[in-house]
């Protein structure tokens, strides 16, 4: 089994014991069947157990594993180590714009409030017929594209718009789930849920940056999403 | 008290005046061009393209687009960077009283051609 070096320049900071963060070298050998660079991280952990990041699935379907690559946020485990250049060190670094609570775990807390604040649910208040509520394909169609999000928080942590004000801007992925539901024929709060997102900060602090498109790593597409519901916003306005 | 608050409700409108007014500003820029490319020149060229009633109000379209573009951009840039209310409604202010000066100022000076 042939084997080879990496190496990594990692973001490390402890609170308890660090003053302030810094980025340590640090190398590893991999093998021929360690793929993705979640491999590599697992095979870190051996090198320097304190190391601490998120990881669940290792299939980009669970979203814990998201992290600043190279300077590009992604999903660890679906970025094949084959796509580095050689002979340069692989830079990870956490997400951008969110706490830091440890190396590369951020704190998520503010990323699920938005989340939250645009009740990422169906509300319908008919009673629900025996089996399922029906769609026919086409609506069906419409909310392909959003249904996908993982919540990893790769866009809204790439999203200039977001860093500046987190607390107040929907940000990308949660403008796709809003999307997601505005687009639901099931659903019964579209005027609310416009509603809820007209405002300069919820909505319009977007300003078509598109990072959140370059980053999404389930190939999805907020920006569109947002554009639909400005264009529903001005079709029920005038 | 530290309470986020939003739910303004507006912005839709800022967001289609910014599109309609960058798309004003876009087919004078071609027309300016085009006129250059007339062989405008000199200061009685442009008197006498000035003299045209369409030119005038296109102008005058023209520099109000841009003011309201540019307050609607300004603004964003506050919003984005300023966050204590007050120095923040100091500058919105001042943007505003600005931008409505150099837009009669602008208009009074094309007028007087």
């Amino acid at each position: 089994m042939t084997t080879r070096t990496l190496q990594f320049k990692i973001y490390r900071y402890d609170p308890d014991k660090d003053q302030k963060p810094y980025m340590q070298d640090i190398s590893v050998e991999v093998d021929s069947t360690d793929r993705k660079l979640l491999d590599a991280l697992v095979k870190l952990k051996a090198v320097d157990d304190a190391i601490s990041f998120r990881r669940s699935c290792r299939e980009g379907v669970c979203g814990s594993d998201a992290l600043n690559i190279n300077g590009k946020n992604g999903l660890a485990c679906l970025t094949d180590l084959n796509t580095f250049p050689e002979g340069k060190p692989i830079v990870l670094r956490p997400l951008p714009g969110l706490p830091v609570i440890r190396d590369l775990i951020v704190d998520m807390t503010q990323f699920f409030k938005q989340y939250h604040s645009i009740k990422p649910y169906l509300i319908n208040n008919d009673p629900p017929p025996e089996r399922e509520r029906l769609q026919s394909p086409e609506d069906r169609e419409e909310l392909n594209g959003l249904y996908e999000c993982i919540l990893c928080a790769c866009c809204s942590t790439a999203c200039p718009s977001f860093w500046w004000n987190p607390d107040k801007f929907v940000g990308p992925a949660g403008l796709l789930a809003a999307y997601r539901f505005i687009a639901d024929t099931r659903d019964q709060a579209t005027s609310e849920r416009l509603d809820n997102l007209e405002d300069p900060y919820r909505l319009f602090r977007c300003h078509t940056i598109m990072n959140c498109v370059d980053v999404c790593p389930k190939g999805l597409n907020p920006t569109l999403a947002i554009g639909k519901i400005k264009a529903m916003m001005v079709k029920r306005a005038i | 008290m530290d309470r986020i608050v939003v739910g303004a409700h507006y912005g839709l409108k800022d967001w289609l005046t910014q599109r309609i007014t960058g798309i004003v500003m876009a087919l004078y820029t071609l027309f300016m061009a085009a006129a250059l490319l007339a062989g405008v020149n000199g200061q009685e060229g442009w008197r006498a393209l000035m003299s045209h009633g369409f030119v005038r109000f296109f102008t005058f379209l023209f520099i109000i687009s841009l003011c309201w573009h540019a307050w609607i951009g300004v603004r964003d840039i506050w919003m984005d960077y300023v966050k204590p209310a007050g120095i923040r409604l100091t500058l919105h202010s001042l943007t505003a009283i600005a931008l409505i000066g150099y837009a009669g100022w602008a208009i009074q000076v094309i007028w007087r051609l």
